[in-house]
């Protein structure tokens, strides 16, 4: 990050999820001009992924519907999806961006009419549900994908199938010559709003969930109860489509960990709550026990774990357990020690929930951060030269997100207005 | 506005034409409204908006699209300052019912005569500006958080008043040792350089210190507040950020824990023994043993409710600082859950391993030795912890939302009663819906205290509180939004945090207040309307001065005039139109909204006769989440009767009772009202609006029974955006119902 480059007064947030989307408002509603940028072929990131927030229990989309209109009727926000940036050159004030693009196979024009989706026969692994279920190759992200656009997997694109999509397109809109490519920007400012991803369950070898259907991450488990998830938002065993009545929610799965994750994923226990809520709505008589080292709530969010604790159909074992066993019908046996009375204990459950922590997507050498300003988890640390929204910059619940990448936005225009 | 010239386009793309007969649509246009439609089949495309464009340029000064939803196609069909209506053919329409049926295409044709009718109503609004505006940034309070946000708003180049009611700025942080490490490896406490800090915005010159100084009073509005300091002086400034900070919880509540007892202190006391050097027992000798207690007062129903946040990593903090003095000494931590979220994890390590040795249980009390008495949870009995020279209390921060000096405030008192419940049940099926234990009693919610401000404002001059007394807002995906216009409030008096925490607080706060200042000069909408230049006009020679407007306003927009005739505040408005909805003689409008623009609408929709055999069903929805939640239905094929027409308005709150008495007067069967969750977890984006209108519609049983009419006609529901697949089901239930109770008799008259 040394070559200068001409001034330029644009904003660059990289990743469109709650904190690059909050990010770019903020600092166009204060007067300036941003591009977001955002890789995959919808905005929202992993919120949308999200059934609903703790503790409010309300819906992420709400959230991000506002601030879709925000984009919308905003004449200073530039949105490119399915694009990331390649490099970074310059210095606070000038920068030269290399953004590379990935192929939709949809033009802007898409009306979203849905032709395109009928005349595909090819499913593909669904990536809005963590590939639980599978989608047309030509489909909508979600119903609430923003921008309201298909997308044709790579799959098809060179097919016959893809030709006959080509063909149902009223409007011309299926670019089947769509190829990867990349272009340059100016900015005077990089947010990088590159969020994490849900540490891996399968480093997590002692829990076994590669090999166990019914041992799920958090994640999935905020597909299985989403009415736009693979099940309709019906908590069942992937296994047989069973109700669970028996249900483990296992804390710090990978966080404070000095063999994974060292730090404190901060959202794992609330987010742990909040699925023993789903549980507890759902199904009337279902036992649901939680395994925890300690119960993490910042701030008023203790009053929603008091609320959870009331339930007395909802157990809590301090213990960190060893392993997980497969059990008979499927079902996993969580093994371990109870740290405050010593038993040893080896549960059977209908359904385990992991609650794998955050990783900064800054992390794994993907995204193009100058190194010095990541710290050792790959955050970018304050006071470092890079300007970070939400999780990028740690650990932080949706709030804090949206309050960091609030500072973001202006400490960008500070950086361009210098 | 000179005369209007309305252009109608309709969209037979994306199924429209080959499910309902276009012919008849611009048959609607041209014999019912007497305006010639154009048709396109693809009305998106360049070609399309080229065409609608070329209209303009020709004269054409007022838009009706006919196509998709209003949500889709925003940029494409914006074409300021000419106004765009839009009718959706698309997603609640063809996407939502059969395709070449009858009861489709008379929807099709009311969705278009709603939007035709309507269009004579509205114009593109002009905004409200007026006299002078102040780009001046007030910042209340002079500690870590007040102090960045005054060097922020100064470094956006905006003058700044900061006032301090102490005589020295640095807040806390004077009297504090070390901070919390925000740097990696994050495992030492840093030197917190407030002397640097305070340096740095007494230096600059766009920031103007008053010390000493509290605020008496606060009048006018975002770009126009004037602002009273204790000495008289009078300051104009454009928008505040409040950065009050927070009060050690009183420890005398805390005797329990030994408090009163020499050589216990709390952990703000042993932060100025860490900063004056080292901390003495009470025997004057050097510390050797220290116990900190967690918890002292936090996350106890009969002191503070909620976890305070810091505490535990401070007494790390605190415990690390010791030991590097003195690595002999023995440090104890008694806490009941130990939480150091996010990279804090490392002090806990460090803690670890410097030799800190943590106890898990309830501290049951401290006899007059130092003697504690802890429920150690791992062995599961009593333990006296002997030997200690001092005992920390790790006491918690109360919130300074309110001026702990001033005299209480009655008046306005309402607004601190917490609009949410932290205790209450949630409240979903099933969940703990029996749970025997019996509520815990609550603590007082609000500090004591006057108001910070002492808002001129007719709702009271308190800012309102949510949890547990924070300054907060109640919005997970707006953290910043507050019921007062223009007011921000960051660091601890919103939230319990730290130092890092609290700069970037400040900064997003002052970014906040920037956004109002820029908003109030253009005369222009914040959040959630961001944009919109409309504001309430009061008509006041209709105005019977009934105050409904000024009470229900969700922002304490609306004041009382000397004749106690409502005086809006356009630049407090958020313009959700409450105000409208609250008038009973219907004379509160927008430019671009109006009782006017939704009746129009319900009226124009054609009711067929009951020997038809098919009712009218009018829902009017909010169009933040019903709306949005019925296009995702029509996205995905859900279908409900083609017997409803949807009327989206801005929130429920706007809508007026004449709206559902003009609707079942004009011969509707029954009207759904579909909104946002009101209560506790309210999920209404202006507060209150679907509170409101739930409240107004408990009083309509009566009107529709003077009309000799079933009260069960007008229902309101709960919806989210979620419920794409719910929401048909749930009308579908009210039609069948609405046909239980036989078709609505003025029908036809």
């Amino acid at each position: 990050m040394t070559e200068s480059t001409s001034r330029s007064r644009t904003i660059l947030v990289v990743g469109g999820g709650i904190s690059g989307i909050t990010a770019a408002v903020e600092a166009a509603e204060a007067g300036h001009d941003v591009v977001l940028v955002e890789r995959s072929p919808t905005l929202g990131g992993r919120v949308a992924q999200m059934n609903r927030y703790f503790p409010k229990l309300c819906h992420p989309t709400c959230g991000l519907e506002i601030n879709y209109q925000r984009i919308k009727k905003s004449k200073r926000i530039k949105v490119f999806t399915m694009a990331s940036v390649a490099s970074v050159k310059g210095a606070p004030g000038g920068y030269a961006v290399t953004v590379r693009t990935r192929p939709r196979y949809v033009r802007p024009n898409c009306t979203a009419c849905g032709d395109c989706g009928r005349a595909a026969t090819t499913e593909v692994a669904n990536p809005f549900n963590y590939g639980l279920d599978k989608v047309k190759a030509a489909h909508l992200p979600h119903p609430m994908a923003f921008p309201m656009r298909y997308v044709i997997d790579p799959a098809v694109a060179a097919t016959a199938e893809g030709r006959a999509i080509e063909a149902a397109c009223p409007v011309g809109a299926v670019n089947l010559d769509d190829a990867e490519g990349s272009f340059e920007l100016e900015v005077g400012a990089v947010v990088w709003a590159t969020g994490w991803r849900p540490y891996p369950a399968d480093k997590l070898t002692a829990y076994r969930w590669s090999e166990m259907a019914n041992v799920v991450t958090n994640v999935e488990m905020e597909r299985l109860a989403s009415p736009d998830g693979p099940t309709k938002g019906r908590i069942v065993r992937p296994s047989d489509g069973a109700v669970p009545k028996k249900v483990a929610l296992i804390q710090c799965a990978g966080s404070r960990d000095l063999n994974h994750l060292a730090y404190c994923s901060r959202i794992c226990c609330l987010a742990s709550m909040k699925h023993a809520a789903y549980v507890r709505e759902q199904i009337a008589d279902a036992q649901v026990d939680v395994y925890y080292i300690d119960l993490r709530a910042h701030d008023k969010l203790e009053s929603f774990v008091q609320r959870v604790k009331r339930d007395p159909q909802v157990r809590f074992v301090k213990s960190k357990p060893a392993r997980i066993e497969a059990g008979a019908g499927d079902n996993p046996v969580v093994c371990g020690e109870n740290t405050l009375t010593r038993e040893v204990y080896a549960e059977p459950y209908d359904l385990v929930v992991l609650a794998t922590g955050m990783q900064a997507a800054t992390a794994e050498g993907e995204v193009p951060v100058f190194a010095p300003d990541l710290d050792d988890y790959g955050f970018i640390f304050p006071e470092s030269g890079a300007i970070a929204a939400g999780v990028a910059s740690g650990p932080l619940d949706v709030s804090m997100s949206v309050q960091s990448a609030t500072a973001a936005a202006l400490k960008a225009i500070r950086a361009v207005s210098a | 506005m000179s005369e209007r010239k309305t252009g109608v386009y309709l969209c037979s793309g994306c199924g429209i034409g080959e499910a309902v007969p276009m012919a008849a649509l611009e048959g609607v246009a041209r014999t019912e409204y007497k305006l010639e439609p154009k048709t396109h089949a693809c009305l998106c495309g360049d070609e399309g908006v080229e065409m609608i464009r070329a209209d303009i340029a020709a004269g054409v000064n007022q838009v009706v699209v006919a196509a998709c939803s209003a949500r889709v196609m925003t940029d494409r069909f914006a074409f300021e300052p000419v106004l765009t209506l839009r009718a959706d053919l698309r997603e609640k329409v063809i996407w939502s019912h059969p395709a070449g049926d009858e009861d489709t295409a008379a929807l099709a044709e009311d969705s278009l005569r709603m939007a035709l009718a309507a269009a004579p109503k509205v114009k593109f609004p002009e905004p409200w500006i007026e006299g002078d505006y102040s780009q001046r940034i007030a910042v209340l309070g002079g500690g870590v958080t007040g102090l960045n946000a005054a060097r922020e708003a100064a470094a956006l180049g905006h003058d700044v008043l900061l006032i301090e009611r102490s005589d020295r700025l640095g807040g806390r942080a004077r009297d504090a040792s070390l901070r919390l490490p925000h740097r990696p490896p994050y495992d030492k406490p840093e030197a917190n350089h407030i002397e640097d800090l305070v340096a740095a915005v007494t230096a600059e010159p766009r920031i103007v210190v008053r010390l000493g100084a509290t605020v008496t009073r606060t009048g006018g509005m975002p770009g126009k507040f004037a602002v009273t300091l204790s000495d008289g002086s009078v300051e104009d400034v454009g928008a505040i950020v409040i950065a009050t900070g927070w009060r050690p919880y009183d420890a005398g509540k805390l005797g329990h824990l030994g408090y009163g007892v020499p050589g216990v202190v709390t952990n703000v006391q042993f932060e100025a023994m860490l900063k004056a050097g080292a901390p003495k027992a009470a025997s004057g000798k050097p510390v050797k043993s220290v116990a900190f207690v967690q918890c002292a007062g936090s996350r106890d129903p009969e002191h503070l409710p909620y976890c305070s946040s810091t505490c535990c990593a401070t007494s790390l903090k605190q415990a690390l600082e010791l030991l590097q003095a003195d690595p002999a000494a023995n440090c104890y931590v008694l806490y009941e859950e130990l939480r150091t979220p996010g990279v804090a994890e490392e002090l806990y390590r460090a803690a670890q391993r410097a030799g800190v040795i943590f106890i898990k249980g309830k501290v049951k009390g401290v006899d007059a030795d130092l003697t504690v008495h802890v429920a150690d949870a791992l062995v599961q009995q009593d333990v006296p912890l002997k030997g200690l020279d001092m005992v920390v209390l790790a006491t918690g921060m109360v919130p300074n939302s309110t001026d702990p000096d001033a005299a209480p405030v009655e008046y306005g008192a309402d607004l601190l009663k917490g609009d949410v419940d932290p205790e209450a049940a949630i409240k979903v099926a099933g969940f703990c819906g029996e749970a025997p234990a019996a509520p815990e009693r609550r603590a007082q919610a609000v500090p004591p205290g006057g108001p910070l401000l002492n808002l001129q404002y007719r709702q009271g001059p308190h800012l309102p509180v949510l949890h547990d007394g924070f300054a907060d807002s109640h919005y997970i995906c707006f953290p910043y939004e507050t019921r007062r216009t223009g007011i921000y409030t960051c660091g601890p008096v919103r939230r319990p945090m730290d130092w890092a925490e609290a700069e970037e607080d400040a900064q997003g706060a002052v970014l906040k207040a920037v956004q109002a200042v820029r908003a109030a000069a253009a005369g222009s909408a914040l959040h959630p309307r961001v944009g919109d230049l409309s504001f309430p006009k009061i008509g006041l020679n209709q105005c019977t001065k009934c105050r409904r407007c000024t009470v229900e306003c969700p922002f304490g927009a609306i004041d009382e005039d000397e004749k106690e005739y409502p005086q809006v505040n356009p630049t407090r408005c958020r313009r959700c139109g409450t105000c409208m909805g609250a008038c009973p003689v219907r004379t509160i409008s927008f430019d671009n909204y109006s009782v006017e623009y939704l009746t129009t609408q319900i009226k124009a929709v054609k009711i067929p006769d009951e020997f038809s055999g098919k009712p009218r069903i009018l829902v009017i929805a909010c169009e933040n989440d019903a709306v949005p939640a019925l296009d995702q239905a029509g996205i995905k094929r859900n279908s409900w009767s083609a017997h409803v027409r949807v009327l989206p308005v801005r929130c429920l709150g706007s809508v007026s009772l004449l709206c559902i008495s003009d609707a079942l007067s004009v011969g509707y069967d029954g009207v759904m009202l579909m909104g946002c969750k009101p209560g506790d977890d309210y999920q209404c984006h202006f507060v209150k609006g679907s509170a409101m209108a739930a409240e107004r519609l408990s009083k309509v049983g009566e009107t529709l029974k003077s009309m000799m009419l079933e009260p069960e006609r007008v229902v309101q529901v709960d919806a989210s955006i979620a419920d794409a697949d719910r929401l048909p089901g749930v009308i579908d239930g009210f039609v069948e119902q609405i046909m239980g109770i036989g078709f609505n008799p003025f029908k036809g008259f």
